[in-house]
């Protein structure tokens, strides 16, 4: 099966731009290949856990992983179907950067008919230095038979 | 007591920019903290649903974990988040959601925290959070580290 990245690219658009939650965080969509999706969040005062510290907020990370995630499995799937997630594991390394951004990349690295595997790091500049890291479980929502839905 | 735990709580959750984004709230019997997040669109993650956004969820959860170990341990700073595992029982629904934090333990650095959030029946949550987290020291600059 050939990869069509223009599709997965627009995809991950539509996910970062129309998605209300993401939308309202301003996450922005940076790229996609097969099961492997990255998608950044800029600075932004109104998101900052501490203000004492400028850091972003843990759980702008968590909604960042889990949607760079949902991503991920798309495009390990290849399909549009919506997914839903089952349990999502955050370890918190350090703590971010004080006034920077935050990328997220994630790999669906096992799907298999229902269940999607995927892990995930939240950095600044490199995914080997992570502020943390996720492991989580998607439900295919697809994976029943039944009439097509999309989403 | 009660009513100057009451305000410290709201001025704690109004100095936070994200709890203000997220549009949290919290109300207090004695110790015991119930966070309250009003639906929002801003929430969502499913419009078809529609439902709230997963992060949302593990968010809320996580916040109400720091909160109430900020109102059982006054002294010490905002605590950091260690690690969280979040569970997914529901679809978060375009309703208010609740959560209450359960505090397990808390040692001399870490404490675990289970969250549970509901919506309309308490006894079917929406999502639970495990986690643990970093307190500073009762008196800060005292003893050893780790």
């Amino acid at each position: 099966m050939t990869i069509d990245l223009e599709a997965l690219a627009a995809l991950g658009e539509r996910m970062a731009q129309q998605t209300p939650h993401s939308a309202a965080l301003g996450l922005e969509f940076v790229s996609v290949e097969a099961g492997v999706g990255i998608l950044k969040v800029p600075y932004r005062d109104d998101l900052v856990g501490d203000p004492r510290t400028g850091v972003l907020a843990g759980g702008v990370i968590t909604a960042l992983l889990d949607h760079a995630c949902g991503l991920a499995v798309k495009a390990a799937a290849l399909d549009f179907d919506a997914t839903a997630t089952l349990d999502l594991r955050i370890d918190y390394m350090r703590p971010a950067e004080p006034r920077r951004d935050i990328l997220a990349r994630a790999h669906c690295y096992k799907l298999t008919h229902t269940i999607a595997f995927v892990r995930a790091v939240a950095y600044e500049d490199d995914p080997d230095d992570p502020i943390a890291a996720a492991q989580a479980a998607f439900v295919r929502a697809g994976a029943a038979p039944r009439p097509a839905a999309n989403g | 007591m009660g009513e100057a735990r009451s305000d410290r709580l709201a001025a704690l959750l109004a100095a936070i920019p994200y709890a203000r984004f997220l549009g949290m709230t919290a109300q207090l019997a004695g110790d015991e903290m119930t966070a309250i997040l009003p639906f929002s669109a801003h929430l969502v993650g499913n419009t078809q649903l529609p439902a709230l956004h997963g992060g949302v969820l593990g968010a809320f959860m996580e916040m109400t974990a720091l909160t109430q170990l900020s109102v059982r341990e006054p002294l010490r700073r905002q605590p950091r988040t260690i690690d969280v595992t979040i569970e997914y029982l529901r679809p978060g629904r375009a309703l208010t959601t609740y959560a209450r934090a359960d505090v397990r333990k808390v040692g001399r650095r870490i404490a675990n925290v289970h969250v549970e959030a509901w919506q309309e029946t308490r006894a079917s949550p929406v999502a639970a959070l495990r986690g643990h987290f970093l307190l500073s020291l009762p008196a800060e600059g005292l003893g050893q580290t780790g």
